[in-house]
């Protein structure tokens, strides 16, 4: 009988607790945690929480940079096309900029154009200095300015599960990205 | 019976999870707001100037730096417990992991407990660089920058730029070798030509870009690795010397994430100057 009434008591809080914390379901190291404000490549505001649901593959880069970033932008491009063609509500393929100062809506849009990036999963964020450096030391994305144009950065692609969670990372310039193809068709499966 | 229950209970976990995942919130329940607190720590000016940096593309080059305030030790386990009582999200039971890892407070003996074998004044560690920069907030302070830190910490007791002075040099480097240091309460030494005190044999510091340093693993893709800072073999001179304390410096944030909770790693504010 105590037993019984044991688990009644925990179905009970379970029911509760379900109904009273709704919106308690994003994960202790989920980045949709950090309550930064963003804004894309069409001036509008968002926060990193509204990728919420969405498989997501982010890169920091910045669209003045010569060497590294036409690289990783590229490898993005190749991710995409790899994975093939997914509702852009399931998947979205994030661009960050680590030179906010510079990089406008304008220049995003341009950049995004140029690359032939225009698909709705396509998206360009710029935010502040100070929740740039926190968006990628939760990434372990290093970068550091050099001139007032001219950064220097480590070079990561981030897939993220649908609640914010790194689920993979690539580090390095190398050309394959198989591995993060991989990850992206696998996150979408579930 | 007691299947009917189970039943029912995995009913409503997974009716649980089939909800939650229908949701889109804005964010999480945490709370990212920084509650103020009242600080007394003393802060010291210090003047514009310019340093010259140990390593790196701009090794050699003088960086300049602005005017600022700089706390004059590093913040305490007493001052970290007051930010904690007004701001409970940060306390041990309820931090997140994704802004600090499981050493954060490990030491301390409850969410409001001090550790026990440290002076209350003794530097508080084991705070990831987000728990820092939040208390810096709470205080209307931000975290010192690196330029800002070594600009400071070339200053012996009697000259803002000691960095060539050989028995300067032979005090950090000692310095580094001191053992629990961070358990004693701050002021251990006399204060440098600005009034600071504790930049070496205390704690090492979080600093505001600390993630700007590039030595890790990725080093080799970076376009600006440091080549040449991990050659070592060199005769031990005065002048390598000096670049073996900064280079320890420069590893320490190299190496480290902006979650991980270290033993002698703590931090204090720095303050822009409002005109």
């Amino acid at each position: 009988m105590l037993k019984k009434s044991i688990l009644f008591v925990c179905a009970s809080l379970m029911w509760i607790s379900c109904n009273s914390k709704k919106e308690t379901i994003i994960p202790p190291d989920s980045v949709y945690n950090l309550k930064s404000e963003w804004e894309n490549q069409h001036g509008k505001k968002m926060f990193l929480a509204d990728l919420k649901d969405k498989t997501v593959v982010l890169v920091m880069i910045y669209t003045s940079c010569q060497t590294a970033c036409p690289i990783l932008t590229a490898q993005m491009g190749q991710i995409a096309k790899r994975v093939g063609p997914v509702d852009p509500e399931k998947v979205k393929y994030v661009l960050v900029s680590i030179d906010p100062e510079h990089d406008d809506p304008k220049r995003m849009r341009e950049y995004l154009k140029t690359n032939k990036f225009t698909g709705k999963e396509w998206l360009f964020l710029r935010g502040s200095e100070d929740h740039t450096r926190e968006l990628a030391n939760a990434l372990a994305v290093k970068y550091k300015e050099i001139s007032p144009i001219d950064f220097s950065h480590s070079n990561i692609i981030t897939v993220f599960n649908k609640n914010g969670t790194m689920a993979f990372q690539k580090e390095g310039l190398a050309i394959d990205v198989d591995g993060t193809v991989e990850e992206v068709k696998k996150q979408l499966t579930k | 019976m007691r299947s009917l229950v189970t039943v029912i209970l995995s009913v409503l976990l997974l009716s649980c999870n089939k909800v939650t995942d229908t949701l889109i919130p804005q964010s999480g329940n945490w709370v990212d707001t920084v509650y103020p607190i009242v600080s007394e720590k003393k802060m010291q000016l210090i003047d514009a100037g310019s340093y010259k940096t140990f390593f790196g593309k701009d090794s050699g080059s003088f960086v300049q730096v602005k005017s600022f305030y700089l706390d004059e030790t590093p913040v305490t386990n007493k001052e970290y417990l007051s930010f904690l009582k007004k701001n409970p999200q940060w306390t041990r039971s309820q931090v997140l992991r994704l802004l600090a890892d499981t050493g954060y407070l490990h030491n301390w003996q409850g969410d409001y407990e001090m550790p026990a074998n440290a002076a209350p004044d003794a530097p508080v560690t084991n705070i990831s660089w987000y728990a820092a920069r939040a208390y810096a907030k709470s205080v209307g302070k931000r975290l010192p920058t690196i330029d800002e830190w070594e600009f400071v910490g070339a200053a012996d007791q009697v000259s803002k730029n000691a960095s060539d002075k050989p028995e300067f040099v032979d005090y950090i480097v000692k310095s580094l070798l001191k053992r629990m240091m961070y358990l004693k309460p701050v002021k251990q030494e006399a204060a440098n030509f600005y009034g600071i005190y504790d930049m070496y044999g205390m704690v090492w510091e979080w600093t505001e870009d600390f993630s700007a340093v590039m030595i890790t693993g990725d080093s080799r893709d970076d376009k600006n690795a440091n080549e040449g800072l991990f050659c070592a073999g060199s005769a031990a001179t005065t002048q390598d010397l000096k670049n073996y304390a900064a280079f320890a410096r420069f590893a320490m944030r190299g190496s480290v994430r902006a979650n991980y909770c270290i033993n002698n790693l703590g931090f204090r504010c720095a303050k822009n100057i409002v005109e």
